[in-house]
């Protein structure tokens, strides 16, 4: 089931867990939104990790947790700071990507 | 003659001497398989040993039994691949050259990757039953533990098996039960993933099972450490979860020839295509069981289908044709739920397990996600198809390597 959601004026598509069903539409207004409905207000470094996720996600590389720890970009402390309550949940819903299936 | 050389020789290994021994008689082929040990262990029996199911006689046996006639099997350690110079180091110094190169060395746990784990409490009161002598561990000190908290855990995915665990945690209930002192034992299932697994429409069917047996779930834990003091384990948001008796999945890894060999990723697994399983970076080198990255289980099932597919790209990269992009990521596991019944689930890289059935040769079609007494027969008659059938590359009438939809 895709749900339409409001961005300011423009409407985008989201899963039942509210996750983008096309990346395309995603921009850095999206993040701000859907950022600020978990009560995270995005920082310069918070910005790095997405723009990881992204470029992993476009080079089809599965995301986990120790993944991201080994980035060079967070550790996996700071990653749980940054983005609390499940960070590779959040942050992929944030950056627009798929819910990684870290987990087969 | 031409070379063929697998390393491993476990069930993804033993099974491809099997298959290709078999489709290449007579042809100008010389077919080596080499591994550092001496025995073969049936790794689903590492469930069952802890609750005194099945003994240690029943999981293992010798690599040179399964081993057919015809392959060379060479007992040593690997050193190194050198897989531009289309060559192996054996530790001795001896060299293998090679015209294609099959890898299973498979993936296995690595409790150091977490501080705290393999610690003064390692075998005393944290344990895995992912080796044969941590589930022989395991079993000893079930037999007179008085009860307590047991949390069974997962560190990180993805792991071998990755419903074992659970499976783990419901033979647990009915152990303690048929003891009479589950009112003793709080269990609790820790996972890193959001419910007890991987799969959606299966998660819910075992949700529900965790609840009817008075299993408590902790979803979302991604461990940081144990500490030994207090007896917890705690995550890296500071969560907290306290054990009397841990069982725990440490992290999985692949082997360390392949770090040593530069072939690997961050855990050791070597890029392979998924549906061909040729290897991402070199095209004489094919990769099948755990030791790849495929975005499948790793799974005893899941080697046995890709061995199909992998034995008939290998003769087909022989002959100079283009390969086959059949692999769907086929897995079928029995999941044991205590009280002598089992699931069956089946399941590939976009299938999720639905209900149904599943034919099974001897025993009839099996419910497929459902508890019955039957599938806990076929997971136990799985054993003697294992050693008698699978190993040996016996075709298993009506299972075929894709999955049927």
């Amino acid at each position: 089931m895709t749900h339409t959601k409001l961005i300011g004026e423009r409407a985008i598509s989201v899963n039942d867990e509210g996750y983008l069903t096309d990346y395309a539409q995603w921009d850095a207004q999206v993040a701000e939104t859907l950022a600020k409905e978990i009560n995270i207000e995005l920082t310069p470094k918070h910005w790095a990790v997405l723009k990881f996720l992204q470029e992993q996600y476009k080079n089809e590389v599965a995301l986990n947790i120790r993944r991201i720890g080994s980035s060079g970009v967070v550790d996996i402390k700071e990653f749980y700071q940054l983005f609390p309550q499940g960070p590779l949940k959040t942050s992929t819903k944030i950056a627009g990507i798929p819910k990684p299936a870290s987990c087969i | 003659m031409k070379r063929l050389l697998i390393l491993g020789a476990g069930t993804a290994g033993t099974m491809m001497a099997n298959h290709l021994s078999h489709e290449l008689k007579n042809k100008d082929w010389e077919i080596t398989i080499v591994d550092e040990q001496i025995k073969h262990y049936y790794q689903p029996g590492y469930l069952f040993l802890p609750f005194d199911i099945y003994e240690p006689k029943d999981i293992v046996k010798y690599i040179e039994e399964f081993i057919p006639k015809g392959v060379k099997l060479i007992k040593s350690k690997i050193d190194i691949i050198h897989p531009k110079e289309n060559r192996v180091t054996l530790s001795g110094g001896e060299q293998l050259p090679y015209d294609i190169l099959i890898i299973a060395t498979g993936a296995s746990i690595a409790p150091e990757e977490i501080s705290g784990m393999k610690d003064k409490e390692w075998q005393r009161s944290v344990f895995d039953f992912y080796t044969f002598e941590g589930a022989l561990a395991l079993r000893n000190k079930l037999r007179k533990w008085e009860g307590g908290k047991l949390v069974v855990h997962i560190t990180e995915m993805p792991i071998k098996c990755p419903v074992a665990p659970l499976e783990f945690a419901f033979l647990a209930d009915s152990y303690f039960k048929s003891k009479n002192m589950r009112d003793l034992v709080e269990i609790t299932y820790v996972t890193p993933l959001s419910g007890a697994f991987t799969k959606p429409k299966a998660t819910k069917a075992l949700d529900h099972l965790l609840e009817e047996k008075n299993i408590h779930l902790e979803t979302d834990f991604a461990i940081e450490h144990i500490n030994n003091e207090n007896k917890t384990i705690v995550d890296y948001s500071g969560r907290e979860i306290s054990f009397d008796l841990l069982v725990t999945v440490p992290t999985n890894k692949g082997d360390e020839l392949i770090a040593r060999s530069g072939m690997g990723d961050e855990l050791n697994y070597i890029p392979t295509h998924k549906a061909t399983l040729q290897s991402k970076n070199y095209d004489n080198v094919f990769v099948l069981g755990d030791a790849s990255d495929i975005p499948a289980s790793k799974a005893g099932s899941v080697a046995h289908f890709a061995a199909e597919i992998l034995t008939e790209n290998i003769l087909r990269f022989m002959k100079g044709e283009s390969l086959k992009a059949e692999f769907d990521g086929h897995a079928n596991c029995f999941i044991e739920t205590g009280n002598g019944k089992a699931l069956l689930i089946d399941f590939n890289y976009t299938h999720e397990p639905e209900e149904g059935s599943f034919p099974f040769p001897g025993i009839g079609p099996l419910s497929l996600l459902k508890e019955t007494r039957i599938n806990h027969m076929g997971k136990l008659a799985f054993r003697w198809i294992y050693w008698n059938m699978l190993l040996k590359g016996t075709h298993i009438p009506f299972v075929s390597g894709s999955m049927q939809e």
